[in-house]
């Protein structure tokens, strides 16, 4: 399998008024193409900072990514981005949400629709095409902006936390819908998220990232014959090694926020 | 409490003040000339709104007959001049709020000239526009452009920055040109702002035009009520303020239809 997405050397800081912060410190990363990568780690441990590097939202202060051998540095449809927000133009319909992107591509009007139909048919969205965003649950937004980003046809999937703001039950039917969609297509997903139970559900690899500066503390392959069971024995020892990399790094987060609150 | 029993209550209000201005007078104690009874005031309108010369089939239709009678006229002439201001002052503010939302630099470059000029209320540019403009329509539309030209230039221009960021990353992500993103994303985002501004903007307008047809013009609703003044006819005066109410209130009415087609995606503000 040749390579797909190339992360060497990556720094990024910020500027702030309180001194420079440091999201991310020497990141250093390789992604098989058709490989499913999650991020994971406690919040400003730099894991969307990451991500947003790769769609080239915000490029790094240092270092190169580089996908398909190509340096990235604007965003574009070939690294398709799902946002926890969904991202959904409430102007749009659902149908048109979804054929935006090949408007854009200067598809034909008739081509657009086949695919938009056969799109949303694929995420059971086919009898919502002509409703708006805001008729919509959740879950079914996440389904539109998910159709969208495949709409495109881009190899790669980037996704920050797309379920986060769903309720338990969607999420895990979203889940499953993922890796269908995922082992049918044969996308490379990065997938952030800070749910470690997801990450053992979805990834081939697991890449734990510590609180700032944001490094890569520990890579898991996780080797687990899918459909996962989250009953079983390997899944929860893998679950208790990760929560315990996890919590030191939540530990730390929690201690610099109640200091920068006491130094206030 | 229904709406419909909440409506009927709002009639009530009304019809209960009408009952109370008819006593007022009956009991003598206003002098109708100051005040003048509703019944005197429908008659009068009635007056106003009949066409003035008996129907002639020979040489008139029957609808331009129907519409012969003063307050049509007076009500056609200051529609005419709100709209045509209305546009123009529309049409210069749409391209530069865009514009000034869009560019930090467009920004900073325009926005103390039009801190300075803001403020100027559109009755101030009366001389300056008949010295410019002399009398008629022209000085009339020119008031009625600035009028309605500051509601939608700043509403506009708060629109365009109140764009969730989230939208223009999504449209860049699906590969979007910079005018792709302008059109298809900017501008529809934005148009809730765009359109409270053009309803303030329209209002403002109606305003303006009554003032403006006091000063410049000889016909219209305005220029009606001041002449009315003159030959003491407050009931006329009443007649002519209300009609003024009324299309006011259709103007909006039809403002808001549009918002709500154009809007119909739109709830709240949220994603």
């Amino acid at each position: 399998m040749d390579t797909n997405i190339v992360i060497s050397g990556v720094d990024k800081t910020f500027p702030t008024p309180h001194g420079a912060v440091v999201a991310l410190q020497d990141i250093h990363l390789e992604i098989k193409k058709g490989e499913f990568v999650c991020l994971l780690g406690p919040s400003g441990c730099g894991k969307s900072t990451l991500l947003n590097a790769v769609a080239g939202f915000s490029l790094p202060t240092q270092g190169v990514i580089k996908v398909n051998g190509q340096a990235v540095t604007q965003p574009g449809p070939d690294r398709g981005m799902v946002f926890q927000e969904y991202a959904l133009f409430p102007w749009m319909t659902v149908a048109q949400n979804v054929g935006f992107g090949l408007e854009i591509k200067g598809l034909a009007k008739a081509d657009v629709r086949n695919r938009v139909n056969a799109l949303l048919k694929l995420l059971k969205l086919f009898e919502f095409g002509e409703r708006f965003p805001r008729d919509l649950s959740g879950g079914m937004r996440q389904r539109v902006a998910i159709a969208r980003i495949l709409a495109l046809d881009s190899p790669i999937l980037l996704m920050d936390e797309p379920f986060g703001a769903l309720d338990a039950l969607t999420r895990r039917s979203l889940q499953d819908e993922l890796l269908r969609i995922w082992s049918e297509l044969g996308k490379t997903v990065l997938f952030v998220t800070h749910s470690i139970e997801e990450s053992i559900f979805l990834a081939d690899r697991i890449v734990v990232m510590t609180y700032r500066p944001g490094t890569i503390k520990r890579d898991i392959r996780v080797t687990l014959p899918r459909p996962r069971d989250s009953a079983s024995p390997e899944f929860n020892a893998l679950k208790r090694e990760l929560s315990e990399l996890v919590s030191s790094e939540q530990a730390r987060h929690e201690d610099a926020e109640r200091r920068a609150l006491t130094t206030d | 409490m229904t709406e419909g029993s909440q409506r009927f209550k709002g009639v009530l209000l009304i019809l209960g003040i009408l009952a109370l201005w008819e006593g007022v007078g009956l009991l003598g104690w206003v002098n109708a000339k100051v005040l003048p009874p509703p019944h005197a005031v429908a008659i009068k309108w009635w007056e106003y709104l009949a066409p003035q010369q008996p129907y002639d089939a020979e040489s008139d239709s029957r609808l331009s007959w129907l519409l012969s009678g003063e307050l049509i006229q007076d009500a056609m002439g200051s529609l005419y001049r709100v709209l045509a201001g209305f546009v123009v002052g529309t049409l210069l503010a749409l391209p530069i709020g865009l514009m000034m939302g869009a560019s930090r630099q467009i920004y900073q470059l325009c926005n103390p000239l039009l801190q300075i000029l803001r403020p100027i209320p559109p009755i101030a540019y009366i001389p300056l526009s008949i010295l410019w403009f002399g009398l008629g329509n022209p000085p009339a539309i020119f008031l009625i452009a600035i009028g309605a030209f500051f509601p939608v230039l700043m509403n506009t221009i708060a629109g365009v920055r109140a764009v969730d960021g989230i939208f223009l990353r999504a449209a860049r992500n699906l590969g979007a040109s910079q005018t792709t993103i302008f059109m298809r994303v900017i501008l529809p985002a934005s148009t809730p702002y765009i359109l409270t501004g053009m309803r303030i903007g329209i209002g403002t307008a109606f305003i303006v035009v009554i003032v403006a047809e006091m000063i410049a013009v000889n016909n219209g609703l305005g220029f009606r009520i001041l002449e009315a003044r003159e030959y003491f006819w407050s009931d006329k005066i009443i007649a002519g303020m209300l009609s003024i109410g009324l299309i006011g209130l259709a103007i909006d009415q039809a403002m808001s239809l549009l918002n709500n087609h154009l809007l119909r995606w739109h709830r709240g503000l949220e994603h």
